[in-house]
């Protein structure tokens, strides 16, 4: 006869699976919430004047062209710095190093640069940047500091996507006399396009939300200016102005209204990654 | 006349002595098997001709290889002028992710040449060397990954016939696939021998024994016996050879 | 040795094309040590400008001072506030975000179906994604008016919205570190358990869990790593006045001590706030520490 579990057993068991599931609607309706309250919050104040203008304090009118402008902008000037050097380290570490105490040294460094909080990315980035640099409170300031923000995650996404390049495609090339720099160039590079891509969407994501790092640094002016203009003066991001509007201007209207447009750019992140994420696993089952 | 010899081949991974004082030479225009039981050697002998195992970090060497006359360990030689000369078909087929045609004129492009009209020249010839151009030649820049198993394996040795080399080393190039393209390739390769140097590690003693001129037989790093495929099998001469070739072990 | 000794001996006369190689090599050796180079920069730059004000200030009194005024008449910078606070909010972050990532990895690791998986995956995606002044947003516009009805206290800017806010946010990390070392576990643990009469709920606590207790104990740690680091979010829902921390009372951060004040700082107060900064990297790194303890422990495993 089959002993039945004691009702201790039982009860322990029951609780332990509620709050698991508990938890799990906690945290679904929490994501839920969290959209559709600032979408509904936001999306009945995204008007053509808020999005096509700047702000006037004559008309009193809140425009967010320029913040969507700089945004572009700090987005693209990063992105360009970041990677080549984070691509160009990971290639380091995976096709060329041989010292183990380097590669350890380069891993230890990047895993120590994404934990530290933005914040001191913001006060080192004014000091080294803005001061020293002397290039001012400027996008240009604001988007180097992005750069060693996001250089960790390049240099991680890419490496993983060059381990995944099978070695016998590097044999093939060596073996038909190219040069290792033509064979990373041609085979292995290609090969790990969409690990790149992946690295590429992510940062977008962490400099979207940015703005800790970005108070000190690129400041928070409303100007509409050209790309190379922009990067020389001063400017906020969408998620910066966010923060002024709310925090120092009250105008929770317009700050919902921008974090409705950022919080459809987050999903729309997500998605890519995701997509990205299924896509590679697929070519790396084949 | 012979083209690649070795004197007192030594080579250690690490402090482990993978192949001990071997003496070989390989004549012109003729396809030598070297045979053995996994791990006796072969493939790392193979790879050390056309200096593939300098990509293996902790491979130390010692001894001659005299390929035309020069040593390859010679700091004149270039590497890639070496592999150039002396090419290499590997054990699983490794088509790039690329098109037919990128992946055969892949080899001409790295040595400058870019004209289209010779790169086609160069792409239609490798491919008829290889016995595959009638198969593809409506599909030349679909992505070679979607080829068989049998025609990327006779794709890789397309692509290093377009640069021409004097020498191609296989290694264990059937050992992948089924048996009619099996078959495909050893009838490859014997068309090839008028034109080419062959060396080809197997484990198969039959293959071997088809298509080889000379055959050498290696043990735990040494070369036991080196002869004419058909003493090799009909006749040994060292006990160990005819223990293998019988297959009493292996 | 000389040039040309080095350049034969390198077989560059030969075979220009090695020279080549050899550069395109350096330069990619030197791409990677700018990650090195940022993190001596940044250190030293903290170090550089924290230390002068903490020994103009005293050591003690700035540790362990508790009144911190730095705009008055005759200043006064004790940030024990400031590190109080930090280690409360965190505390109260982790006490209440740690057991919802928790159970809810569990479930997703053992229990979801492959479909509720994947949309938990984008869920938690977004929830990690989602800006931190949003956060603060909706923080401010309903946990602040919340507070202040449910507990009817004046002002509802306190350590407790902030707490909330903090354990939202490190929810995604908690999830995706502890869910990442529970898939880990080998099947055939839980198997044997299951065969011992075990029931699964039991299995997956009693065996999976212990078995995956590092992976679990790093996703701690990661936790404490970003509430500790927060600073924007919490900065809109804390009320940011320097009080010793109590859970109905305005605080300020560490973090948010640094960025409230930083845009009209000057003289000493701003070397202080610099110094505040120095602080808080040394709570980060003491941090990474430890997570790099964790790391190499469970690589070892």
């Amino acid at each position: 006869m089959i002993e039945r579990i004691s009702g201790t057993r039982r009860t322990w068991c029951t609780v332990m699976k509620a709050l698991c599931y508990l938890s799990l609607i906690l945290v679904t309706a929490l994501t839920a919430f969290m959209i559709l309250y600032v979408l509904f919050r936001g999306v009945p104040h995204i008007t053509p004047q808020l999005l096509f203008t700047k702000p006037s304090t004559l008309r009193h009118t809140i425009g967010i062209l320029p913040d969507i402008l700089n945004t572009i902008y700090i987005v693209i000037a990063t992105l360009v710095v970041v990677l080549p050097i984070g691509v160009g380290a990971a290639i380091y570490l995976n096709e060329y190093a041989t010292n183990r105490k380097i590669v350890e040294l380069i891993e230890f460094a990047a895993e120590t640069l994404s934990g530290i909080p933005s914040i001191i990315y913001g006060l080192v980035g004014m000091l080294v940047f803005v001061q020293f640099c002397s290039l001012g409170t400027s996008l240009m300031a604001g988007a180097l500091t992005l750069v060693i923000m996001n250089l960790p995650t390049i240099m991680r996404t890419t490496q993983e996507s060059l381990k995944t390049v099978p070695e016998s495609y590097r044999e093939g090339a060596f073996a038909l006399g190219a040069g290792k720099w033509r064979v990373i160039r041609t085979v292995v590079l290609p090969t790990c396009v969409n690990g790149i891509v992946t690295g590429c969407i992510l940062s977008i994501g962490r400099i979207l939300s940015e703005s800790a790092a970005l108070l000190f640094t690129a400041g928070f002016a409303h100007n509409i200016n050209g790309f190379i203009d922009g990067l020389g003066s001063a400017g906020a991001t969408l998620t910066v102005a966010l923060y002024v509007y709310a925090s120092e201007r009250g105008e929770f209207d317009i700050a919902f209204a921008i974090a409705s447009i950022l919080m459809v750019l987050t999903v729309i992140i997500n998605l890519l990654t995701g997509y990205m994420g299924r896509l590679m696993k697929r070519r790396n089952g084949q | 006349m012979t083209i690649i010899e070795t004197k007192d081949l030594d080579l250690w991974y690490g402090s482990m002595q993978a192949l001990k004082k071997i003496n070989l030479s390989m004549e012109e225009k003729s396809i030598t098997a070297l045979i053995g039981p996994s791990g006796c050697g072969k493939s790392t002998f193979l790879r050390t001709l056309n200096r593939m195992n300098d990509l293996v970090p902790g491979v130390r060497i010692e001894g001659q290889v005299i390929y035309n006359g020069e040593d390859i360990f010679s700091p004149k030689v270039d590497v890639n002028g070496l592999r150039y000369e002396v090419g290499m078909v590997f054990q699983k087929p490794n088509p790039f992710m690329m098109s037919i045609y990128d992946n055969i004129a892949y080899g001409p492009r790295t040595h400058g040449i870019k004209s289209k009209v010779k790169l086609d020249e160069i792409v239609e010839k490798a491919l008829v060397d290889a016995s595959l151009f009638d198969e593809v030649k409506d599909r030349l820049r679909k992505s070679a990954l979607g080829l068989s198993g049998g025609q990327q394996q006779r794709l890789c040795i397309a692509r290093a016939l377009a640069v021409q080399p004097k020498v191609l080393l296989m290694d264990e190039p059937t050992s992948a696939l089924d048996p009619i393209s099996t078959a495909k390739i050893e009838e490859l390769a014997m068309s090839l021998c008028d034109r080419y140097t062959i060396i080809i590690v197997t484990h198969n003693m039959q293959q071997a024994l088809r298509i080889a001129h000379k055959t050498a037989f290696f043990l735990l790093g040494e070369v036991i016996e080196y002869d004419t495929t058909e003493r090799i099998f009909s006749n040994p001469s060292d006990s160990r050879t005819e223990d293998y070739v019988t297959g009493r072990f292996g | 040795m000389n040039l040309r000794e080095f350049i034969d001996q390198k077989g560059y006369r030969h075979n220009p094309r090695r020279l080549m190689e050899d550069i395109i090599h350096m330069v990619f050796l030197i791409l990677g040590l700018v990650a090195v180079g940022s993190v001596l920069v940044i250190t030293v730059y903290l170090v550089i400008s924290g230390l002068p004000a903490i020994f103009r200030i005293g050591p003690v009194e700035f540790l362990f001072g508790t009144r911190w005024a730095s705009t008055a008449a005759e200043p006064e910078f004790g940030i024990l506030p400031f590190i109080l606070t930090s280690i409360y909010g965190t505390a109260g972050a982790i006490i209440i975000g740690v057991p919802i990532g928790f159970f809810a990895a569990v479930y997703l690791a053992k229990m979801a179906p492959k479909k509720v998986r994947d949309a938990m995956e984008l869920c938690i995606g977004v929830l990690a994604g989602i800006p931190s002044v949003v956060y603060g947003l909706v923080g401010m516009t309903i946990l602040v008016p919340g507070i202040r009805i449910l507990f009817g206290v004046p002002d509802g800017a306190t350590l407790l919205a902030a707490i909330i806010v903090l354990a939202v946010m490190i929810l995604p990390s908690v999830i995706n570190v502890s869910l990442t070392s529970l898939q880990a576990v080998p099947r055939e643990y839980e198997e044997a358990s299951l065969a011992l009469g075990a029931t699964d709920i039991e299995t997956y606590f009693r065996v999976t869990v212990p078995a995956a207790k590092s992976g679990i104990f790093t996703a701690i740690v990661l936790g404490i790593g970003r509430a500790i680091g927060e600073a924007m979010a919490i900065m809109m829902v804390a009320g940011n006045v320097a009080n010793m921390p109590s859970i109905f009372k305005s605080v300020r951060f560490l973090t948010t001590a640094v960025a409230s004040e930083m845009s009209y700082s000057s003289g000493l107060q701003r070397e202080a706030l610099f110094s505040i900064a120095l602080v808080l990297f040394l709570f980060i790194m003491i941090i990474n520490a430890i997570l790099n303890v964790l790391k190499t422990g469970g690589e070892r495993r």
